[in-house]
């Protein structure tokens, strides 16, 4: 059901783009309004999401320590897995969002008759999850070559590395066709492993889709229709420097990509898509686990009701003097 | 209480063979888990705190109640008060408001919770645990919740779902497995300790909490014991001792002036293993006469207030600076606990500190610095100890633990709180011959619960708990099957009441142990008798006087001691 409503969401948003651009002629506003609204809200959206974030303390410090911890001299600490100063951190996180340490700890139990346990390795989502994200990047950056006059060095080679295998003309870019294989995976695993299946909402097969549409609306308009790439760096070359122009006869694939693009860009503040800066906050990964070498604050905390060591002794003073335990009043 | 911190044979012969019981689909059903009500079946849950102990803390809707009934009696504006209940906890915790913001249902840590491998039962996956609160957190709280309602994964909030709520929140032990596996650190136990904050607002708690919570506001412990019960206990053991090696050792008791405060979870004194631990400070304390107290005020390291709310764990744990400020003592040396470290390490210095009033802990027997505890001033005496090994100030017979094949139990708290895996280990093997780590990805970070932390360590919960328990079961069976092991050792409290059933269960033979009580079998004191038993009052191995058992004593006839000076029921 959630999988059947994501899936015709995004095909009637291609359908609306279709409709506005070959019957209505709205090009203008699925070329120019439509993206400059989009990006917008992204970036109005994102950093409001994390300004909210930002808003709420982090009162205690509940680092998951995942390694030995930093004691005596001679005990090998893990700086990484449970660091102990600021540099650690630094690694972890790096570890964590350049290469998705935690999820490469990923194992997978299965229970067998007698009854007993199996603990064996489950990397694919790791590999799919670190191919998708990586690829993804790899594309955006590539797609500078759209966004600047001249393009700069490095994005050129970029291009031309990702192209290098040079199959069909234009070259077909692999973090494009890597981008659509892992990100079918995660799509694939989500409808055939029972447990994920159970736990998906509509929210995880949307995005999914989306980017799947926004992928095969690249490389349709790359390999299949062969969009005029000039006319399409005129447009955005216009959006870039705030003198939008909407060039005639660029093909309906290229509004269908960029309407896609916008409606992602839009869903991302309001999703879990903000997971790409919410994993920077997260309280177990960012803390050292120095918490008995330097006091952390609690900027609310408040006196709360104790039972005073004077009430103690006055409910128990009896007794204890009887069994001659010091007391402070005799 | 006391009568059921081991279960009765009673409750575990209602338990099926394991075979039977381990029949378990991780196939969640057809049915969509919003359409999946709640049921409480006999065996899965526990009962609720009673009216008086909620009462003694002035907590809200005092009465009496349970969870098999259609009436949880809850206030009239119940709503609005888990709205803003829920709104306060947002503001006040990032941790909370973004780990119901970024979860991207990936499953990854589904399989990673002892509930969901043991029991099945989807809901029992960190993930949808979550769910159950992030559900309400959409519909009352986000745009798209509200535009979307059940399409965001949203839904509204009705009794039903505070019962599932019940539920799932006291069918997680806070073991914070889930977050060493997911991506963005999410802590389902984080999530789990605001799904209670926010019952308890209506009065819903569990009794296996709330009355240890009670009691230790009040007497200074779970257990309830007041100053001349403690003193009694303590005295008891040293008569234990006395009988093992000859030696009389003092307990000194609310000394003022005394270097260090000690303090242990009561467990420890309470019921065995523990005491024999308890006795194993004791004897190593006395042996390089250290300058020490124990505080009957603050009798209790273990904080189950951890399990009720921030606030009740600020409440109980003031006892322990207020204790070391009117003692004067210089520093604080912490004994075998899980859940009582986690509170050590990360709340008490926030929430009680600064301990300006001490100094940075110095060992008095190495002078060994401890940098690491230099702002909360406080040891644990895993590292306390491992440093004297080192130093080679112990004197130690390790052939006196000869008959033991061991293996170590990392608790959860300690892993995964403070990443202590080393300092026990290097005990372990300094004290005895044989240790043998179960395998790869049970033990340190990734170490599975023993299925009854964060208060569901009571007998009506057995069924659940042993099912939280059969991955460590498993893994303890594993060793056992491989290098014959019969001994379990750990440094936690509960754990060394509940991995007992445990073990008799999934890896029936073995044994559980505190690490002091190996250390203090090992340890060769000054003017010892020759030693023939160990502190349970068996032989000793190889020991020539096999007939010598004196002190024999049961955990039933232990808690007959302790009555003098508990609470009664
Ligand atoms: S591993 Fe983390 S992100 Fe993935 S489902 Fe679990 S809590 Fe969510
Ligand atoms: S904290 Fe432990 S018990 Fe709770 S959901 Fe995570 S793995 Fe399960």
């Amino acid at each position: 059901m959630a999988l059947w409503f994501s899936l015709f969401a995004v095909v009637i948003l291609t359908f609306v783009v279709f409709m506005g651009v070959e019957m209505g002629k709205l090009q203008v506003l699925f070329g120019v309004i439509i993206p400059y609204a989009a990006l917008a809200i992204f970036i109005v959206g994102v950093i409001s999401r994390v300004l909210r974030w930002a808003r709420s303390p982090v009162p205690f410090r509940i680092t998951t320590t995942c390694g030995q911890q930093k004691s005596l001299p001679w005990i090998k600490s893990n700086n990484i897995e449970s660091p102990h100063n600021t540099m650690g951190v630094i690694v972890r996180m790096a570890l964590e969002v350049l290469l998705f340490r935690s999820l490469f700890r990923n194992t997978k139990v299965e229970l067998r008759n007698d009854p007993r346990l199996v603990y064996g390795g489950a990397k694919w989502l790791w590999l799919a999850g670190l191919a998708f994200h990586w690829s993804f990047l790899v594309i955006l950056i590539r797609h500078l070559r759209f966004f600047t006059e001249p393009v700069p060095r490095l994005v050129g080679l970029f291009a031309g590395i990702d192209g290098v295998f040079e199959i069909g003309v234009p070259a077909l870019y692999i973090s494009g066709l890597i981008m659509l294989v892992s990100v079918t995976y995660l799509f694939l695993r989500r409808v055939f492993i029972p447990q994920v299946r159970y736990i998906s909402l509509a929210a995880d097969y949307f995005p999914l889709f989306l980017i799947i549409g926004v992928g095969l609306s690249g490389l349709l308009m790359r390999h299949f229709f062969k969009v005029d790439l000039l006319k399409v760096k005129e447009l955005v070359m216009g959006l870039v420097s705030f003198h939008p122009v909407v060039p005639t006869g660029i093909g309906i694939p290229f509004y269908i990509h960029l309407f896609l693009v916008s409606v992602l860009l839009v869903y991302f503040p309001f999703s879990k898509l903000m997971h790409l800066t919410g994993v920077f906050f997260s309280p177990t990964r960012n803390l050292a686990n120095n918490n008995r070498v330097k006091r952390h604050i609690n900027p609310w905390d408040y006196p709360v009701k104790v039972h005073t060591y004077e009430e103690y002794e006055d409910e128990f003073r009896d007794r204890m003097k009887e069994a001659g335990i010091p007391v402070e009043k005799e | 209480m006391s009568s059921s911190e081991l279960p009765s044979s009673s409750e575990l012969s209602n338990i099926p063979e394991p075979d039977e019981f381990m029949r378990v689909v991780h196939k969640p059903p057809r049915k969509g888990w919003m359409d999946t009500p709640v049921e409480f079946k006999r065996g899965t849950y526990c009962f609720p705190g009673k009216a008086k102990n909620l009462k003694i803390l002035d907590m809200p809707n005092p009465r009496e109640w349970s969870p098999t009934d259609e009436d949880w009696k809850l206030p009239e504006n119940w709503k609005e008060i888990i709205r803003e209940g829920f709104k306060d906890r947002l503001e006040k915790y990032r941790s909370f408001k973004l780990f119901m913001d970024i979860c991207v249902r990936c499953g990854a840590c589904a399989d990673k919770c002892h509930f969901f491998i043991g029991s099945g039962d989807p809901k029992n996956m960190p993930v949808l645990r979550a769910e159950l609160l992030r559900s309400v957190y959409r519909n009352d709280f986000t745009t798209a919740g509200k535009l979307l309602g059940r399409l965001a994964g949203a839904r509204e909030l009705t009794e039903d779902v505070i019962k599932e709520w019940f539920y799932y929140f006291y069918q997680c032990t806070e073991c914070r497995r889930c977050s060493v596996f997911c991506p963005y650190g999410i802590d389902t136990a984080e999530i789990t300790m605001m799904g209670r904050e926010l019952l308890h607002l209506l009065g819903l708690g569990i009794n296996w909490a709330m009355e240890p919570v009670a009691n230790c506001f009040r007497t200074g412990n779970h257990l309830g014991i007041r100053p001349h019960g403690f003193k009694d206990t303590l005295e008891f053991f040293a008569d234990d001792i006395e009988n093992v090696t000859g030696i009389r050792i003092d307990v000194p008791l609310n000394k003022k002036g005394a270097e260090i405060l000690f303090v242990v979870p009561s467990g420890d004194y309470f019921g065995d293993p523990g005491t024999y631990t308890c006795m194993g400070y004791m004897m190593l304390f006395h042996e390089l006469g250290i300058d020490y107290t124990w505080s009957t005020y603050a009798s209790e390291g273990g904080n189950f207030g951890l399990f009720t709310s921030h606030e009740m764990i600020k409440r109980l744990n003031a006892k322990i600076y207020t204790e070391a400020k009117r003692l004067g003592v210089k520093w604080i040396l912490g004994g075998e606990c899980g859940h009582m470290w986690r509170v050590m390490h990360q709340y008490m210095d926030t929430m009680n500190g600064p301990a300006d009033f001490l100094e940075e802990p110095v060992s008095p027997i190495t002078g060994t610095k401890f940098e690491n505890a230099k702002s909360t001033k406080m040891v644990h005496i895993m590292e306390f100890t491992a440093d004297l090994i080192r130093h080679n100030k112990l004197r130690l017979d390790l052939g006196r633990n000869d008959d033991l094949i061991v293996t170590f139990h990392d608790s959860c708290n300690p892993a995964r709180a403070m990443g202590i895996f080393e300092e026990p280990r290097y005990v372990i093997r300094n004290v005895c011959n044989h240790f043998y780590d179960m395998p790869e990805g049970t033990i340190r970070e990734q170490t599975f619960c023993c299925g009854g932390g964060a208060g569901l360590g009571t007998d009506e919960n057995l069924d659940m708990r042993l099912r939280g328990g059969f991955p460590r079961g498993n893994a303890v069976r594993y060793v056992q099957e491989k290098y014959g092991v019969n001994r379990l050792a750990c440094m936690c409290a509960i754990d060394r009441a509940t991995l007992i059933p445990l073990c008799d269960y999934w890896a029936p033979g073995v044994l559980v142990t505190g690490i002091h009580e190996m250390v203090a079998n090992a340890l060769i004191m000054k003017g010892e008798k020759e030693r023939t038993i160990n502190l349970r009052g068996e032989p000793l191995p190889g020991s020539k006087n096999q007939s010598s058992v004196v002190s024999h004593r049961n955990w039933r006839q232990a808690d007959r001691r302790l009555e003098t000076g508990r609470e009664g029921e």
